[in-house]
């Protein structure tokens, strides 16, 4: 056992604001998002950015919710370009016009990830709830034209594994410079949809297999990421590198996280950067001290050679599982609860299989047995907050 | 290989800057960083799409001292274009 050795965080992921005009029903933002505080204003935002730059933060993702619906984004990414960062922008193209690109690039961003739902317009605005198929098309050629570096990001789940060799071709025709097939991680909105976004085994290998055969067969610059399917993988992913390792989130309100999810964990009081500064958050505060290095760990997870690679998996996949944040992580093997991990992957199988293309029709949404993310449902599935 | 007289340029996916807090020259990406030794910072800090190779070694044989530079020089732009680094 080894006492962690706290290095400052190395990405700061800036969720702007969590409002979206998207509605994803695998959203990774809290489901009880709408009853969260104001979000920080600019100079706050500014003074966060410094103060992380300061202590060797190099990567910036600004995210959302949707960050383009700040009318102070250009702002921020000057003054964090100014202060060194490389700046990311994480959307959903909508509100990205050339003009704002232009704008954009003038101040200083780098990167743009753009993302898609599907490589059809039905399943796009389906899974999204909204009419965005062909924006997004257009905005790609916005980035490009535009001269960014482009990333287009797909969440993968069981309505679109079956396209994932038509999404691999729409990304090379829009000139992305990488393509980052995201399996479906269950938090947030995903949590609540987990079983209608469930793809069988065989789903997924079938598409990884397309996916291998694209990497082997093509000589083009395009990289493909495809994301590790941890259940059916049976491998917990390395989750943001460890607990308070290297990566920061900051959302809306100002509360400082170890990872998008994790205010969810009860018992854990994570610092507001209203009232703390990034260095006395990172370092001194309980929560991002409790899942720090290996001291926390039980005894399957302490005892096992790849604790070092795997950090143990994700706290969140943890308590979402098995009701307790400090349990391995239920996808290993080696988990007590790896049965309730496997008895979701058999309840894909009892589905019927899914057409493709998919045929929409009245009721589809309602049948589909999906949760779409908005307000409304935010504040019907969550509780007051106690005063 | 590289020629001799080409003007390789760090490529547009990339940045080139020094780090106070890894004390070292970096390259930044998308969501990522290559911390670069002292000799591939020395090179790359000079592909700037201006100067030849040949200006290049040049360069750093009057900055370090050394002479006969020429094929470290040329095996790592190689490797750097390879790693889509430099565009020439």
């Amino acid at each position: 056992m080894t006492a962690a050795v706290v290095k400052p965080p190395f990405w700061l992921l800036a969720e702007l604001t969590y409002r979206c005009p998207l509605h994803c029903v695998f959203c990774s933002n809290p489901v009880d998002y709408a009853r969260h505080g104001e979000e920080l204003d600019t100079a706050t935002w500014k003074r966060v950015l410094a103060e992380a730059r300061a202590l060797g933060a190099v990567q910036l993702g600004f995210s959302g919710g949707e960050p383009l619906l700040r009318d102070d984004l250009e702002e921020l990414v000057a003054h964090a370009r100014g202060l060194g960062f490389y700046t990311n922008l994480i959307t959903s193209g909508v509100g990205l016009t050339a003009a704002r690109a232009l704008a954009l690039k003038e101040a200083g961003l780098d990167h743009v990830q753009l993302s898609f739902q599907d490589s059809t317009r039905e399943l796009n605005d389906f899974i999204s709830s909204t009419r965005t198929f062909e924006l997004k098309s257009r905005v790609a050629a916005i980035i490009k034209d535009a001269g960014y570096p482009m990333v287009l990001n797909c969440v993968m789940h069981r309505f679109n594994l079956p396209h994932v060799g038509r999404i691999i071709e729409m990304a090379e025709r829009m000139g992305a410079d990488f393509l980052e097939l995201a399996n479906t991680q269950y938090y947030g909105w995903a949590w609540h949809n987990r079983a209608a976004l469930m793809p069988t085994v065989d789903e997924l290998r079938d598409a990884e297999a397309i996916v291998m055969a694209h990497r082997a067969g093509s000589n083009d610059h395009m990289k493909i990421l495809w994301v590790s399917p941890d259940y059916a993988d049976a491998k917990p992913k390395p989750c943001m590198a460890g607990w308070g390792a290297v990566f920061l989130v900051v959302a809306p309100d100002g509360l400082a996280l170890p990872c998008h999810s994790a205010r969810m964990l009860p018992g854990l009081h994570f610092p507001s950067l209203r009232e703390h500064s990034v260095r006395e958050a990172w370092f001194d505060s309980a929560a991002f001290n409790t899942y720090r290095g290996d001291a926390w760990m039980n005894d399957t997870c302490a005892s096992c050679d790849e604790h070092d690679a795997d950090h143990a998996g994700c706290r969140c996949q943890a308590f979402l599982v098995t009701g307790d944040a400090a349990a391995t992580d239920p996808v290993c093997r080696k988990s007590e609860h790896r049965d309730r991990i496997d008895a979701a992957l058999a309840g894909a199988h009892q589905r019927e299989h899914v057409a493709a293309p998919l045929r929409f029709i009245p009721g589809a949404t309602k049948g589909a047995g999906l949760v779409f993310r908005g307000n409304a449902m935010s504040l019907a599935l969550s509780e007051p907050a106690l005063p | 290989m590289i020629a001799a007289a080409s003007r390789p340029a760090v490529a547009g996916m990339y940045r080139l800057q020094f780090e106070p807090a890894q004390d070292a020259w970096v390259l930044l990406y998308p969501e990522g960083m290559v911390k670069l030794n002292t000799p591939a910072a020395e090179i790359l800090r000079r592909c700037d799409g201006r100067r030849s190779v040949d200006d290049i070694v040049g360069e750093l044989e009057a900055a370090f001292a050394r002479t006969a530079l020429r094929d470290d020089v040329r095996a790592f732009l190689a490797q750097a274009r390879e790693r889509g680094w430099i565009s020439q």
